[in-house]
């Protein structure tokens, strides 16, 4: 079974992680599945510096480490429960087909990942816990799963409300092609108004070209096209546009370039993630 | 960093860059341009390949970095302080063990320390001068001096990195607990009995400083407040080392043991004739430095595994323990290994990160160049204090107050590793020896499970029926079962239900289908296809879950 898999953590974004999930598992008729991944945190060890080790002191420090997680873990695994349970409740609004839960041990990339196969859409939300009190940034996960996974990704931010318009941030690429056919095909987007925002700084005819033909595509697939051919800085204009035509779930292609290529110039994908105040639906 | 130092890459493109460079200096002549220009094309190519590489490995590097060197900033430093302290007394005790001066345990253990925090395969581990070593070299420093030692030290290094590259780290698994807990306890009592000679044939003072030391080693830490902030090993030695100073105590000290390190260690190689006697004198005892120091680290690797609830690289551990033990041999050190002790330590003082185990390293190298006029004035009986509580930690009690709940065979793995180990003085020999009893004590457990029934099936037949296991050690009481003796016209042999695991198995079959056609009964086997397919030493087949299972359903 597809499941469209929504990630909860218990930060500020949870419910709109479990809106979001439920919204479109609604929209794609797929079951919904809230998985709820138990991080080891890294937490400082505390140390007993007497330097000194004596009968059993093996055996002891086990016993006292092993003590120690296990409260810790245990206070974690119920939290997660209830976390779970109140999400599957508030879920039940908006989705009323089949909802199942999922707790796991390990760390959210690698379990996404082992659920691939059995996942058609990914919900999370933009920060996580760790990132709460830092504004601007984004979760440390996100650009993980997204290079990882080879599902689409919508990353939600607090306070999530059904959307009506959706733009996508079209340029040309061959990811941004993809998401363009993604979308054409989608059961998601259906019967809502449509964006193709085009960021070109030359004044050559090619982009317009590539723009009418992308937007007829879409208009082939049955959706209402706004086509747009802009100038400026590729995320304040985008950032921008969404304002100004009250655009309510952006879509783009993520992370096209390598990860060189970003550790030297960044990445688009990310300033926007951290940037938008609206949910970002990623593909890949 | 992993990918730093292992991965290779295609070098097609400086190569030719380089080899340009090379025939510009050969054909130009040696002119001070030619020179200049070459340079500066060598420099170019080198740094471009740098910064393509360092590209390449930049994610990686920075989540390595953040996981295995800064999780942990603030507890590593602090525990690998408490380690490095705690590491000065082991080395130069261990090195006195071996026969050499202080110097050469010192800077192998910081040696050691340093290579296995960047290229070992398990973080938080302290790899130092270890006393398994110390008594496996004493022969060879006392026969053909030091340069054969750090000689042999540097072939250790590189047999450990074949072992590495061979994945040699997965046989562990056949090293069972047992055996594990008894190389542990005779490693322990070896610690103890090395500390025996500066115990005999001294004056009281020495047992009254001895005892003082261990007094304050573990009382210490029960004093409320500092007791759990300073290391009482390192309350024993300075206090110790004040007392004997001001009482005038004519005690032996550190700096009557031999020479303490004054300068950083250099590179040198080691003064030995490169030739096939050097290399016949030095392998013997390569070899079993070489098995001892994996072994040892690879018990090490599991102990903090299980300690801090994280997974290691064994193989890459293999690696990092040869590389460490090359450049220990250069550098002037002896051969070392992990140490079950100090990373007990290191994990109970709150490091977790490779930056402890370099930490201590450092922190060991700087204290011993810079103190070591101090050092010198240390009381051996301050440090047989420490050593004994090394030796006391080391030893798995948990293993004695448990001999009575496990069965007779584990304990007596066990033991026998203990007594051939302390008897020989040679771990790899105990290991080896425990390895071997635990295989017979399995075999013999699972030679059990073989039974034969037999029906009469008519006038002068019967059919014996097989099932279980048969193998070299069953394959006796394979034969055994079978009656001889009753005339009988026809015999039919059910193998469908057994499995035949080897040669042995098969020719005991053998003999007894010629056996019966002696006494002129007609032999029917039914099933042999089925019971020997386990005969073949390939399980590509037999390993998948669907094959197990008809194992053990018996087929």
């Amino acid at each position: 079974m597809s499941n469209v898999i929504g990630c909860i953590d218990g930060s500020a974004a949870t419910e709109a992680v479990c809106d979001a999930a439920a919204w479109a598992a609604a929209k794609l008729e797929a079951p919904l599945l809230l998985l709820h991944v138990l991080e080891k945190t890294e937490q400082p060890a505390k140390g007993d510096l007497s330097g000194s080790i004596g009968l059993g002191t093996r055996e002891h420090l086990l016993e006292e480490l092993v003590e120690l997680e296990e409260k810790k873990s245990r206070l974690a695994l119920e939290h997660g429960k209830e976390m779970l349970q109140a999400a599957k409740e508030r879920a039940s609004v908006l989705h009323k087909g089949e909802t199942t839960t999922l707790q796991q041990h390990g760390n959210l990339p690698e379990t996404a990942l082992e659920l691939q196969s059995q996942s058609r859409l990914l919900v999370m939300g933009r920060q996580g816990e760790a990132h709460e009190n830092t504004p601007g940034s984004i979760g440390s996960h996100i650009e993980t799963v997204a290079r990882t996974m080879h599902r689409p990704i919508l990353v939600v931010m607090p306070g999530f409300s059904v959307p009506q318009r959706f733009m996508i941030a079209y340029d040309g690429s061959d990811t941004a092609e993809k998401a363009v056919d993604m979308v054409a095909q989608s059961p998601l987007l259906k019967g809502m108004n449509c964006h193709v925002v085009m960021i070109s700084n030359s004044s050559k005819p090619e982009p317009q070209v590539q723009l009418e033909k992308v937007a007829t595509k879409l208009e082939q697939a049955g959706l209402t096209v706004t086509s747009a051919l802009l100038e400026g800085d590729v995320i304040n204009t985008l950032l921008e546009y969404q304002d100004t035509l009250n655009i309510d779930l952006m879509v783009m292609g993520a992370y096209g370039h390598s990860r060189i290529r970003q550790f030297l110039v960044g990445s688009n994908t990310t300033r926007m993630i951290s940037s938008s105040r609206i949910p970002i639906l990623l593909l890949r | 960093m992993r990918g730093f130092f292992y991965r290779s890459h295609p070098l097609n493109i400086c190569e030719n860059r380089l080899r340009k460079v090379l025939s510009d200096l050969f054909f130009q002549g040696t002119g001070l341009p030619g020179i200049i220009l070459s340079a500066r094309l060598l420099f170019d190519t080198l740094t471009k390949r740098f910064i393509t590489f360092t590209k390449r490995n930049i994610t990686h590097m920075q989540n390595t970095l953040k996981q295995e060197w800064l999780g942990n900033i603030r507890g590593d430093i602090l525990s690998g302080l408490v380690v490095a302290l705690a590491l000065i007394p082991e080395a130069i005790a261990f090195s006195i063990i071996a026969g050499v001066d202080p110097k050469i345990g010192l800077y192998a253990s910081f040696s050691m320390a340093f290579i296995t925090a960047i290229a070992g395969g398990r973080p938080g581990m302290i790899s130092a001068a270890t006393g398994a070593m110390a008594l496996l070299i004493v022969g060879l420093v006392k026969e053909h001096g030091l340069e054969y030692l750090l000689a042999a030290t540097i072939l250790t290094g590189l047999l450990q990195i074949v072992a590495g590259y061979l994945k040699l780290g997965n046989l562990m698994r056949f090293v069972s607990r047992a055996v594990v807990t008894g190389f542990v306890n005779a490693l322990a009592i070896l610690i103890f009995m090395a500390q025996l000679p500066e115990l005999t044939n001294v004056t009281w003072h020495v047992y009254a400083m001895t005892a003082a030391g261990l007094g304050i080693i573990y009382l210490f830490p029960l004093v409320p407040g500092i007791g759990k902030v300073i290391p009482s090993p390192l309350v024993t030695i300075v206090l110790l080392t004040f007392a004997g100073i001001a009482l005038g105590l004519d005690i032996r000290t550190v700096g009557d043991m031999g020479q303490l390190p004054d300068t950083l260690p250099v590179f040198l190689l080691p003064e030995v004739p490169l030739t096939m006697e050097t290399l016949q004198i030095i392998f013997p005892y390569s070899a079993a430095l070489a098995v001892v120091g994996l072994l040892e680290s690879m018990m090490t690797a599991t102990i903090v595994d299980d300690l801090t609830d994280t997974g290691s690289d064994k193989n890459r551990e293999c690696k990092g323990q040869g590389l460490a033990n090359m450049a220990t041999g250069f550098l002037g050190g002896m051969a070392g290994c992990a140490m079950i002790g100090q990373s007990v330590i290191n994990v109970k003082s709150g490091g977790r990160t490779r930056l402890s185990t370099m930490t201590a390293g450092i922190l060991l190298l700087v204290m011993v160049v810079f103190l070591s006029d101090w050092i010198r004035q240390i009381p051996m009986a301050a440090l047989v204090a420490v050593m004994i509580m090394v030796s006391v930690g080391t030893f798995s009690w948990d293993s004695i107050v448990k001999l009575k709940t496990y069965p007779v065979s584990t304990n007596i793995v066990m033991v026998a590793t203990v007594i051939v180990v302390v008897s020989t003085h040679n771990l790899a020999i105990g290991v080896l020896v425990g390895i071997l009893l635990a295989a017979m004590f399995f075999a013999n457990k699972v030679g059990h499970y073989m039974a034969v029934t037999s029906t009469l099936t008519g006038e002068g037949a019967r059919t014996y029926t097989v099932s279980g296991q048969v193998f070299f050690a069953s394959a006796d009481k394979f034969y055994a079962s079978f009656d001889f003796r009753e005339a009988l016209d026809s015999v039919v042999i059910d193998l469908s239900r057994a499995h035949f695991w080897d040669i042995s198995a098969v020719s005991s079959l053998d003999k007894v289908v010629i056996k019966f056609r002696r006494e002129g009964t007609k032999v029917e086997l039914i099933g042999m296809n089925e019971a020997s397919s386990t005969i073949v030493d390939r399980f590509g087949v037999h390993d998948k879950p669907e094959e197990v299972e008809k194992l053990l359903a018996g087929h």
